[in-house]
């Protein structure tokens, strides 16, 4: 089945549909498909309402292409009045009392709210298997994980439940899971998308971006998500462009640097297959490819793992019980309380975290852990600007495997670290990338990323759907779905 | 032995911006709990910080007036650590690269002028209050103050006894209320101290172990504070024991200081830079800015009082001690028309004493500077003596009207017509031949009598210049 954005639109558009019909087939689906736990909650009152007052509103004239489609918000931007829990038990009755920017801009822009999407906890991991409120499963096989955090959002989208939903990306979130789940994924530029009432993780790292079946319709999504926010001082304020219009330009001459590191060991040989059988493609469309190579990359795991962890011990550090979230049933004292609290209310991935960046920030440590990451993360940014000098985007995997058994990698962090080993590095270096359908190992979906240029998101979505144009593994459907 | 002290002093002003450093919320003192705090002050989850660039501003205004360094590029610092009024478990402050490093404060102490140096002056984000009254055995927590702007001002250990503490913390006082960017509040906690207090033989050149008090937070307690823990620490030494690098709480009460913590329990702030927040870059034309706005400096408007109004140093000092006291003086002389050194004899005499008996500051004098002027303008033309002059202000400043109107109601004209005077004179030679021959016979301290005598003749009203002149003519033989 074909439930893209672009679609629906044309639909609603020739009244073929309404906007609250679309919304009343979803919740039936994705209630239906409980058992893949996509939803912390979803809110079918309001998403009803909301589409009921989209149709309204075009019947009125006017409103964009975004106008009444519905859509999955990650559970870590907060919604006013609507439940945001994080995934996690220490905001699992939490109400925010106000819109994430990303929300209010998709409000704007005419989407309707289904529902809140799973993730794993504060966006600690790459499977969704740290979520308090229990794994995803991915439509393609139930006993496999969709990738993590934004696994949710992946699997949403991958069992077409939503169109498309937003998902964030600190180390590879929005990005593995698109790939393990056969979807289309962008990770903006940071700074391209405000992260106001994004729930913060690692701030210097955090961006949020869109998720969805096709390039095109992460096109529509990335230009209403997009843009300066006065209440975030990281945001650019750059004119955002209209990334939907710049699709459609011919790839002649496009300069496609094949990361030698990237095709590596360390890969499934049959991934690495089926991404030269896609960079033939860019070539038969008259893509050149550059050998390029990233050699600090391999650093760029051990740097993220003090840097991120350093960020997320303080960023964390507000959830004490005091003012909101969960609190211990029983303390003692105030330091009791504390303990107590964060005890109970964070699971194993979140402390194994903060207290690594605890430690990475003590001092003493400081200068041997948290300062040379930043170094290292400098010579990681200064070897994509040199390969940039040769060409225009790089390729190569989302993700080092498939979509992998549930339970498998759970026990052995290191192991789940090494998932990201592909979209850590673009995270350090602030750049966009985006990942999507490239081929399929053993009927699991493969996920190809492209990475640009700093605030190149228009070339890489129109690459992205030049390859969707002429192929169709991102409109492949998962069996029984 | 001799002891030397040595004291460094932190203290934390308030900016006076209309709203807080981070969050766009109200600064107002003395709301409701919890009524000047917004999502971004309670640290609900997913907020961020963007700086106040006024709080930027005041704080470069400071670097400028004490001649420090003011940086192009600072970064803010979180400073971690758990705390129930401090909502997101840390502080954003500055700590590697403050806005402000290197200046200095001239000081006048008794013992003459002396320069402090001033290590670095630093923004961070105040924290909120924990309230235990009245809260049912709970702890109340009120957001309110929670992400007020504070400049951290860090002294060198330059000071050498309590009385020039508080006669730098004095000058800094002065200083941030020229600039207005404080209003230098010490009950509401806008102008807080702490002290580093260390004392060493005397010719020894390392510093001793330093205890940091806490608490302190008015001139007096500044001075005893140190001075009860200068005793205490060479009582310490002396008798062979040593001091603990520590934080002490001073307690007004018992006028002593307690331990709050030693250094190792101390906490491990965990400072990194706030990713949050850029990197704080003032341009060129933004500090050419601050420098052009900048307010008269209390030091130079001193030495203008001197060369202007030909005063003395210390007439100059007490007449600038604030903004306002020197506004209103300079009001009063342009009012006035009349030698500077009169209107200051007042301001500093009458108006100030009045003020200091009712506790006003000079804002709330009931005597305007226009008023004033015309008092002294009388004084100055010979309508009233100096003396009926300041029975005219007591009523001025019970609000019966101008001196005119007063001087006129009551009849107070002093009298400077000779002949007037001289027939007054004659009768009360006429009635006083005793008086008149003893000092015709060289008693000369009987000549007074004769001035009394007069000036009760002439109810007070006789110009006594020409009373004596006048008189010394009459009497002679």
């Amino acid at each position: 089945m074909t439930l893209t954005i672009t679609k629906i639109a044309e639909d609603l558009a020739a009244g073929r549909c309404s906007s609250r019909e679309v919304v009343d087939d979803l919740l039936a689906r994705i209630k239906a498909h409980r058992a893949l736990n996509a939803f912390i909650s979803v809110d079918e009152e309001a998403a009803r309402r909301d589409a009921s007052a989209a149709d309204r509103a075009r019947g009125a004239g006017g409103g964009g292409i975004l106008a009444g489609v519905p859509i999955a918000h990650k559970d870590i931007f907060c919604t006013s009045g609507v439940k945001t829990t994080c995934g996690s038990r220490m905001l699992a009755d939490f109400v925010p009392p106000y819109d994430a920017t990303v929300v209010q801009k998709m409000k704007a822009a005419g989407c309707v709210m289904v529902g809140k999407t799973n993730m794993d906890e504060f966006a600690m991991g790459s499977s969704n298997e740290t979520s308090f409120f229990g794994p995803v499963r991915n439509p393609w096989d139930r006993d496999r994980v969709p990738g993590g955090s934004s696994g949710g959002s992946a699997a949403a989208v991958a069992a077409r439940l939503v169109p498309a939903a937003t998902g964030t990306d600190t180390g590879g979130s929005i990005r593995q899971p698109a790939a393990l789940c056969g979807i289309t994924g962008l990770k903006p530029s940071y700074g391209r998308v405000s992260r106001y009432g994004l729930i913060a993780f690692a701030s210097s790292l955090d961006q949020a971006g869109p998720m969805a079946q096709t390039a095109a319709d992460c096109a529509h999504l990335l230009s209403a998500m997009a843009g300066f926010d006065e209440r975030d001082a990281t945001s650019l304020d750059v004119p955002v462009p209209d990334y939907a219009a710049a699709l459609g330009t011919d790839l002649k001459g496009l300069r496609i640097g094949v990361v030698k590191e990237h095709f590596a060991q360390g890969v499934e040989p049959a991934i690495l297959d089926v991404l030269r059988e896609a960079l033939r493609e860019y070539e038969r469309q008259g893509a050149v490819l550059v050998d390029v190579s990233l050699p600090n990359s391999s650093h760029a795991v051990p740097c993220y793992y003090v840097l991120a962890p350093a960020e997320a011990s303080s960023n964390l550090a507000r959830y004490d019980g005091v003012r909101y979230g969960f609190r211990a049933a029983e303390y003692r004292d105030l330091e009791d309380m504390y303990k107590k609290t964060r005890s109970e209310g964070f699971g194993p991935e979140v402390k194994r975290r903060i207290m690594i960046g605890t430690y990475a920030l003590s001092a003493g440590y400081y200068d041997a852990y948290y300062l040379k990451a930043l170094k290292l993360r400098r010579l990681i940014a200064d070897d994509f600007a040199r390969a940039f000098e040769r060409c225009d985007v790089l390729a190569g995997p989302a993700s080092p495997s498939t979509a992998f058994a549930l339970g498998a990698k759970n026990t052995d962090p290191v192991s789940m670290y090494l998932n990201d080993i592909f979209t850590i590095p673009v995270n350090l270096a602030g750049l966009p990338a985006i990942s999507m359908p490239a081929g399929f190992v053993g009927g699991l979906p493969v996920g190809m990323q492209l990475i640009g240029r700093y605030l190149d998101e228009a070339r890489l979505l129109n690459a992205a759907h030049r390859f969707q144009e002429a192929t169709d593994w991102h409109a492949r459907v998962p069996a029984g779905i | 032995m001799e002891w030397e002290t040595v004291i460094g002093l932190e203290v934390h002003a308030q900016l006076k911006t209309k709203s807080k450093i981070f969050s766009g919320a109200p600064t107002a003192y003395g709301a409701a709990p919890n009524t000047q705090a917004n999502v971004v002050d309670a640290a609900l989850p997913g907020v961020l910080p963007v700086l106040n660039g006024e709080a930027a501003r005041m704080a470069a205004r400071f670097g400028l007036a004490v001649g420090a360094t003011v940086h192009k590029r600072s970064v803010f610092a979180r400073k971690n650590y758990f705390y129930p009024d401090l909502p997101k478990g840390y502080q954003i402050s500055q700590y590697e690269q403050p806005i402000v490093e290197r200046g200095r404060l001239e000081i006048t102490t008794a013992s003459g002028e002396k320069v402090i140096g001033i290590t670095r002056a630093h923004l961070e984000e105040d924290a909120g209050k924990s309230l235990h009254e009245d809260m049912g055995g709970f702890t109340g927590i009120d957001l309110n103050r929670a992400g007020t702007p504070l400049l951290e001002i860090v002294s060198e250990p330059d000071m050498r006894s309590a009385a020039e503490a508080v006669a730098y913390l004095k000058t800094l006082h002065t200083l941030v209320r020229y600039l207005d960017i404080c209003d230098g509040n010490m009950q509401e906690g806008s102008f807080r101290c702490d002290a580093n207090v260390s004392v060493r033989p005397l010719g020894e050149t390392r510093l001793g172990t330093r205890a940091e008090l806490k608490n302190i937070n008015s001139f007096r307690f500044v001075e005893r504070a140190i001075e009860y823990e200068v005793r205490r620490q060479i009582a310490l030494l002396s008798s062979g024991g040593q001091v603990r690098q520590e934080t002490r709480l001073y307690d007004s009460a018992r006028d002593e200081t307690r331990s709050m913590r030693s250094k190792e329990e101390a906490n491990d702030y965990r400072y990194f830079p706030d990713p949050d927040l850029p990197t704080l870059v003032l341009t060129d034309a933004f500090l050419a800015e601050v420098k052009e706005t900048m307010p008269e400096l209390p030091d130079a408007k001193r030495r203008r009082f001197c060369a202007q109004y030909g005063l003395s140093a210390y007439d100059a000092g007490v007449l600038t001690a604030s903004r306002e006291l020197a506004r209103y003086y300079e009001e009063a002389v342009e009012a006035a028309a009349v030698e500077p050194k009169l209107v200051a004899n007042w301001v500093t005499g009458e108006l100030a004493a009045r003020l200091n008996e009712e506790g006003l500051d000079i804002a709330s004098a009931k005597v305007t500077a226009q008023a004033l002027a015309g008092l002294v303008r009388r004084v100055a033309d010979g309508t009233v003596s100096g003396k009926t002059a300041k029975d005219v202000f007591e009523a001025m400043w019970a609000g019966e009207g101008s001196a005119d109107a007063i001087i006129a109601s009551r009849g107070l004209r002093q009298i400077s017509d000779d002949s007037a005077i001289e027939e007054v004179v004659r009768q009360v030679i006429e009635a006083n031949p005793k008086q008149l021959a003893q000092y015709r016979a060289g008693e000369e301290k009987v000549f007074t009598f004769f001035v009394g005598q007069t000036m009760k003749a002439s109810r007070g009203k006789a110009n006594p210049a020409k009373v004596n002149e006048i008189l010394k003519r009459l009497l002679a033989p």
